[in-house]
């Protein structure tokens, strides 16, 4: 039950991230691949209708989690206390720069929010990349299994008392923006058509690129910071399939961008970032925050709910997802296709 | 308690208190929201939908601001309150990821849709899109007020050998008794903001003498879902919220009232300053035994006073909490009086001619929001000193390892962050109201073009 929960809640996170993560992309992208105000209004009407509800997988995903596993919710939000109300403010301001922006028509106004827009987009898809390298590096957990990490100290990711920030950190930090703008812009590209669309394929293959670098760097320094995945995989080889499935996507990703077929290219990086994240969580399991000394870390065992409790849990959280999903494939579908600038009077 | 649990204690009272003042009116002009989309298709009369637009373009505003203001409080529960997630989270984290499950999902799907879809998909996926809307805001209302309900009167739990909570009874919680009054009373306080906000702006504008169609429906919306709100406010929800206070909580009671000895035929207090030191009321002005029949049907019941307890258990802000009481009673009464009074003038057919009920009911516009806010205060100030009432005190349920300073830092820029918020909210809101619901999509689509909604249908 307990490892079924780990499933759920890392299929959450993941669907969070494929979803909102290209709306963030977009966000990263918009001020570089719109030229005017109305190839901006074209980016924002492409996510308008979605984005909040892509965000709501957070908000699912953490209330899953806080149910499943109470110690680990209670010990990771409050030692990365300062980071995640910072994640809360950048999603406050972005937010509101999305739906704000276009109910005054005055070029100040618009150049504010499309700024903050930018900002906030980036330094969300930094700072998620650090938080996930945070809990890939471990923490510097207590005999209660509580801990509270600084901002910065060393940047030094072997040190006793390491930083939220620190060289491991700050590249998989930058490994999730190059990511998922290159998800992002190849969702634009999906939604636009003409010069836009061409732009948005570029600057994907460009990340696509850069991601490369970050991708072997940053895979390099996991296994070096992070021992247990190495033991994991080794003691579990057939878990070689979740790399296997990212690298996979990476490359299709890359092919179908150069053959233009932007909706395949688009599915590509989903399949890359699921296939990077499954490989994390892999790499983790059993462990769900480790201690970098090892000895208090938490696992799916003792940072769990109770067996009833994860039992009714389920029942209800199957029939919430399948509601979900419901409203997911008919809110897609019904936004289904190309944008055009006459979409755009509605909203945005 | 020490100063990073205070500091905490003061974050969240802030960061919830300043988004309670969008879900309340939003929730509220949803219901509103719904009926005009139900009035439109049955009447058809034009001026119906035309209303409904421009109320999506408020909602639309005030939705986001609710939206955004309320993640931070669901991750709270783990940055602010570890121990206490911890302790509980095996129960509370129930019904706060079924809101996200159940609720949210459903909200932001159906909004997209009211917000972007009228012209693509047609009318009856518009009107349907406006009830999923209304019922998605109003489920959330519900885990929500399931979630505080189990704080407030703990239910279907064990304690494991860890000393933490385990879930017994999942039935238990999800239909908690403490839920339905509470409810009620949250849900209708919601729609009385609603409606005095929709009743106001209507007022302003035959004020102003502008679009006199829209303001006249405005108006006469607002009244009559608001008497309807305020009376129900009171009575049967008040009642029964009162009722169960007295049952489960009686210091919350004697506090609520500054009740400090035990009385028999104890009196409802209309003003008065409580003076806890002393153990008085000063300057009071007291309607004797109602408070007795109202809590337990009898004129001469006895009602037990703060000093019947102790001290150690009494909330720690007892004025606050009278005060907070006290307003929201006050204004409730002055709700059902101003409601009351205009829905009698529509009756005699004199409301649109009378300016100064016009005045009324533009000036009352903020006092819901006051209202609400200070019942909310009542009850969670009531709470105190205990986080889940019995089981857990607030100074044992804050995070230990996030200090003070670091509480302060976040709390400060939440107040810069609202401060911001705030502004843009009240710039736009004014802006819009300004525009007014003048027809601003003279091309429309002539209505065959209907979508695939209808074309399924």
């Amino acid at each position: 039950m307990q490892t079924l929960w780990f499933i759920l809640v890392g299929f959450m996170i993941t669907m969070y991230v494929v979803l909102d993560g290209f709306d963030l992309g977009a966000g990263v992208i918009h001020l570089f691949a719109a030229k005017n105000d109305v190839e901006r209004r074209l980016i924002l009407r492409a996510i308008g209708p979605v984005w909040d509800g892509n965000e709501v997988w957070i908000i699912a995903a953490a209330g899953t989690l806080f149910f499943s596993f109470p110690l680990l919710y209670a010990s990771s939000l409050s030692g990365f206390y300062l980071p995640l109300i910072m994640v809360l403010w950048l999603l406050m301001l972005r937010g509101i720069s999305i739906e704000l922006r276009s109910r005054l028509d005055n070029p100040v106004w618009l150049a504010f929010w499309d700024g903050l827009f930018f900002l906030g987009s980036a330094l969300l898809a930094i700072f998620y990349g650090a938080a996930m390298a945070n809990v890939i590096r471990g923490v510097p957990l207590d005999s209660n299994h509580y801990f509270f990490e600084a901002l910065w100290t060393d940047f030094n990711p072997f040190s006793s008392n390491p930083g939220i920030l620190d060289w491991y950190t700050i590249l998989i930090g930058l490994l999730a923006l190059t990511t998922l703008t290159a998800h992002g812009a190849t969702y634009i590209a999906v939604k636009t058509t003409g010069e836009l669309n061409a732009r948005s394929r570029l600057i994907a293959r460009w990340f696509w690129l850069a991601t490369i670098v970050f991708a072997a760097s940053g895979t390099i320094a996991s296994f070096a910071v992070q021992p247990q995945i190495s033991a994991s995989f080794f003691s579990r080889p057939w878990g070689f399939i979740f790399p296997i499935i990212a690298l996979g996507g990476f490359i299709a990703m890359g092919y179908f961008n150069f053959k233009q077929l932007d909706l395949p290219s688009f599915f590509a990086s989903c399949t890359f970032i699921s296939g990077m994240l499954a490989s994390a969580a892999f790499g983790l399991f059993p462990l769900v925050l480790p201690d970098i000394k090892s000895t208090y870390s938490l696992t799916i065992q003792n940072a769990s709910g109770s067996q009833y409790g994860q039992t009714v849990g389920l029942v209800w959280w199957i029939l919430g997802m399948i509601l979900a999903i419901v409203y997911f494939i008919f809110t897609y579908r019904l936004f289904w296709g190309k944008i055009s600038v006459a979409d755009t009077k509605e909203g945005y | 308690m020490d100063t990073s649990t205070l500091f905490s204690r003061s974050q969240f009272a802030f960061t919830i208190s300043f988004h309670y003042l969008f879900p309340q009116f939003t929730m509220g002009l949803a219901l509103l929201l719904l009926i005009l989309k139900s009035l439109y298709l049955w009447r058809k009369n034009e001026i119906y939908n035309s209303s409904a637009r421009f109320w999506a373009k408020i909602l639309a505003i005030s939705f986001i601001m609710g939206v955004v203001t309320g993640i931070p409080l669901e991750f709270q529960f783990g940055t602010n309150w570890a121990r206490f997630s911890a302790y509980a989270g095996d129960i509370i984290a129930q019904t706060v990821a079924m809101e996200g499950a159940f609720a949210f999902f459903l909200e932001s799907a159906f909004l997209g849709i009211f917000l972007f879809g009228e012209q693509a998909f047609g009318q009856k996926m518009h009107w349907f899109s406006s009830l999923m809307v209304w019922l998605g805001t109003w489920a959330s209302g519900g885990f929500i007020i399931a979630s505080n309900a189990w704080m407030q009167h703990p239910v279907g739990y064990t304690v494991a050998s860890d000393g933490r909570l385990h879930i017994s009874n999942y039935w238990a919680v999800l239909f908690n008794s403490w839920i339905i009054p509470q409810y009620m009373h949250t849900m209708s306080g919601a729609v009385i903001t609603g409606s005095f906000v929709m009743a106001g702006l209507g007022a302003y504008y035959l004020l102003a003498k502008q679009h006199i169609d829209y303001a006249q429906l405005f108006v006469k919306m607002g009244i009559i879902v608001g008497l309807i709100a305020s009376l129900f406010q009171l009575y049967p929800s008040g009642d029964l919220e009162g009722l169960q206070v007295t049952t489960y909580q009686p210091i919350k009671l004697a506090a609520m009232e500054a009740l400090f000895k035990t009385e028999k035929g104890a009196g409802i207090v209309i003003i008065g300053q409580p003076n806890v030191a002393q153990g008085r009321l000063d300057n009071p002005i007291i309607v004797p035994n109602v408070l007795s029949f109202l809590t337990y049907r009898r004129w001469t019941a006895k009602v037990k006073g703060l000093y019947a307890f102790p001290a150690n258990q009494w909330p720690d802000s007892i004025e606050l909490l009278y005060y907070s009481y006290h307003i929201m009673v006050g204004l409730g009464t002055f709700f059902i009086a101003i409601m009351a009074l205009a829905c009698f003038l529509l009756w005699r057919r004199k409301l649109f001619q009378f300016r100064w009920m016009q005045w009324i009911l533009l000036l009352a516009m903020p006092f819901p929001f006051i209202a609400n806010t200070a019942g909310w205060f009542t009850t969670e100030l009531g709470r105190q000193p205990w986080i889940v009432f019995g089981l857990l005190h607030t100074a044992q349920g804050s995070s230990a390892t996030v200090s003070a300073g670091n509480v302060l830092f976040t709390l400060i820029g939440f107040a810069g962050m609202y401060l911001l918020l705030g502004l843009f909210y009240i710039v736009l809101i004014v802006y819009e109201a300004l525009q007014g619901p003048v027809e601003q999509m003279t091309k429309e689509e002539p209505p065959e073009a209907e979508g695939l909604a209808d074309q399924l249908a």
